[in-house]
């Protein structure tokens, strides 16, 4: 968990990981169409934690799809580690998203027919990078430091809603990704477990150089950022 | 385990009550399939053991005559035109010892047989009735045909005993109501004979046992009044399957009408495949059944199923994986299925051999018959696999085609 990827040790604070320039993005079809989207621009550091903030509905979940490649935005475009990825095809671009992305999102997280610990191995079997034994030791440590390791057995059924957001943001990091994207992290979570999730990130953006960008309505938790960036009615203010 | 198998096997047996009944379906149509060709073609096997045990494989018959004919053109002209005129046929074969020893340069030839038949008119104390003397030299004649395991009373001793001796069909014995060394009259060409009951055989084809009697070939030739010749030749084969190839060769070398019993029995084994096809598609049903009843289980799953393949294909999952994913699940439910299937196929066909049933006619058995030919397993599997598949595939390719943001947002909202 805590160990620290040779490159990442190379590279420059500052790094930049994500940029997003201009994205515009329409919701809807004919007169309910929406422009969410009214060109926004980006940039996803490693190694600091950036909080996306606005009020319900201003297009902050519609920005994290797209940075996460789940969607494609109708203009402007988005950057990779310094790859054009926004009009790739789609096998590339789930291809970057397993090896590169760790996304959250804000209400479905499990898999629920599967346990906890194999929602965590899902994204390691699907990169097949380590080793069996491997995966299934690095998926008790990261259950373990969201603080599951004692229900790692669980079903997604058996978990509740913050557990089951704990296994996703373990599930998220599985691979070690260069962006982590997480869209509100500690909405289901006690102030205890919220510390916790955010500790967690934070020391992950920091030991491991990952760049962090998350959604929260959470004041305290938008002040410990490093950076926090306000967005009203489908722009940055 | 191949992960995607992991995973769909997972989300099979979250839809249990649903893929129940894809896979009692899967399991009856490949069982039930196996059981109709395994019946069909048993009773085809015991009726062709029955006519190649009769009248053997091959028969050579009617000499063939290439003629030339001169025909005048229309027009009055005296221009002619030389026309070969197809094939004329000189009935029976005229030399059948040199027939005999040609035929017994074939490899593939076990025996051969010179027999002469003609229509005679049998007459008992009772009542008479009209036959075919069939004039055989038995030994010969043994090796072309099953007769010695067809004799249901007397023995073959009792033939070979004296030239008066005969052996008559099952029916005739019945009709005129012979006993063993019982004496008849044979009438034929105005002239009658005194012959003597050696013994009865029984083939179970009843146009045979009921118009047939052996007599010995040099008692033929007299009550026949044919010195020489005879109307044709009977052949065995070690491998009948190569029936056809065989007589075609025959026909060139011998320059004789030769007839495989493939060509023989073309109506029969017609009506035998129809039936198989036919009981085949009947039973077809069920594993048309089995593939939308997994259709139906799989739209239900990718429907359930959305929101995780949003999951999925957020953490790399490419479409691909996603289709292989829903057809894993269908290749279970298959892989179950085939298997139960055949077992419930291979269970059923020997009950089913075992049950008394007792047909005469066209042959005849006292219990149901079966053939057991991997080649029925094959068919009743590969069948449900291209049915199952093909109906899967639909719904596997809508699962890939999903777009992840379309999902997650209808989520969101
Ligand atoms: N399919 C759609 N058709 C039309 N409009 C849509 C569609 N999906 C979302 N929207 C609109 O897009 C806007 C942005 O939605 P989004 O989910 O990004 O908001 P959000 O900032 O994440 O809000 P919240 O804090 O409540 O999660 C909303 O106003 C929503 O009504
Ligand atoms: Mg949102």
């Amino acid at each position: 968990m805590s160990q620290t990827r040779p490159q990442s040790a190379l590279a420059n604070r500052g790094d930049v990981v994500l940029r997003c320039t201009g994205l515009h993005r329409y919701l809807g079809e004919g007169e309910g169409r929406v422009h969410v989207l009214r060109g926004v621009s980006f940039e996803g550091e490693r190694g600091k934690v950036c909080a996306i903030v606005g009020p319900s509905g201003c297009g902050k979940s519609t920005l994290l799809y797209l940075m996460g490649l789940l969607d494609r935005p109708d203009d402007g475009q988005i950057e990779l580690n310094g790859q054009t990825v926004s009009n790739h095809d789609d096998v590339a671009r789930t291809a970057a998203r397993g090896a590169h992305i760790g996304f959250v999102f804000q209400f479905h997280f499990l898999m629920l027919e599967f346990t906890a610990l194999e929602n965590v191995l899902m994204p390691m079997r699907k990169l097949a990078k380590l080793q069996p034994a491997e995966m299934e030791a690095r998926a008790h440590a990261l259950l373990g430091s969201v603080g599951l390791g004692a229900k790692t057995h669980r079903l997604g059924t058996q978990l509740s809603g913050g557990e089951q957001q704990r296994v996703a943001i373990a599930r998220a990091l599985a691979n070690e990704p260069a962006l982590i994207l997480a869209d509100e992290p500690t909405g289901n979570l006690d102030v205890k477990n919220s510390a916790m999730v955010f500790d967690l990130l934070t020391q992950l953006a920091k030991e491991n150089n990952q760049a962090v960008v998350l959604v929260t309505h959470n004041p305290e938790i938008a002040q410990r950022c490093d950076l926090t960036r306000p967005m009203r009615d489908g722009v940055f203010v | 385990m191949s992960n995607n198998l992991r995973i769909g096997f997972r989300f099979l047996t979250a839809k249990k009550r649903a893929m129940l009944m894809s896979l009692a379906c899967t399991i009856l149509g490949v069982g039930l399939f196996v059981v109709t060709q395994a019946t069909t073609s048993g009773f085809k096997v015991v009726f062709l053991r029955t006519l190649l045990g009769t009248n053997g494989a091959i028969r050579v018959e009617d000499r063939i005559q290439d003629t030339m004919r001169s025909m005048s053109a229309p027009g009055g002209s005296d221009f002619q035109i030389l026309q070969k005129e197809g094939v004329q046929y000189i009935e029976g074969v005229e030399e059948p010892r040199r027939v005999i020893a040609a035929v017994r340069e074939f490899t593939n030839v076990r025996g051969a047989s010179a027999v002469l038949h003609g229509n005679v008119q049998l007459t008992s104390s009772f009542r008479s009735t009209d036959a075919q003397a069939y004039g055989v030299q038995i030994e010969d004649h043994l090796q072309v045909s099953d007769l010695a395991q067809q004799i249901a009373a007397g023995n073959l001793d009792n033939f070979r005993r004296s030239p008066s001796d005969v052996i008559v069909g099952r029916v005739i014995a019945d009709r005129l109501q012979l006993a063993i060394n019982d004496w008849f009259t044979v009438t034929a060409r105005g002239e009658s004979r005194r012959y003597r009951v050696a013994a009865v055989f029984e083939t179970g084809v009843r146009d045979i046992d009921r118009a047939r009697l052996y007599v010995d070939l040099s008692e033929a030739r007299s009550l026949l009044k044919r010195p020489s010749g005879a109307s044709f030749i009977q052949v065995s084969l070690f491998d009948p399957n190569q029936a056809p190839a065989d007589a075609l060769r025959m026909t060139e070398v011998l320059s004789h009408s030769v007839t495989p019993w493939q060509k023989r029995e073309e109506v029969w084994l017609g009506v035998f495949d129809a039936l198989q096809i036919s009981s085949g598609i009947t039973v077809t049903v069920f594993t048309l059944i089995a593939s939308l009843a997994m259709f139906n289980t799989l739209a239900m799953i990718v429907i359930e199923k959305t929101k995780d393949i949003a999951i999925l294909r957020s953490m790399g999952y490419e479409r691909r994986d996603i289709t292989q994913i829903f057809l894993w699940q269908a290749g279970i439910v298959l892989g179950i299925g085939s298997a139960l299937g055949a077992l419930f196929g291979a269970a059923v066909t020997f009950a089913v051999s075992q049950l008394p049933l007792s047909i005469t006619g066209i042959f005849t058995t006292s219990t149901f018959q079966v053939a057991w030919d991997p080649m029925h397993y094959f068919e009743a599997v590969a069948t449900a696999v291209v049915m199952v598949m093909v109906a899967s595939i639909i719904p596997a390719r809508r699962a890939a085609r999903l777009e992840p943001g379309d999902i997650v947002r209808g989520t969101a909202q």
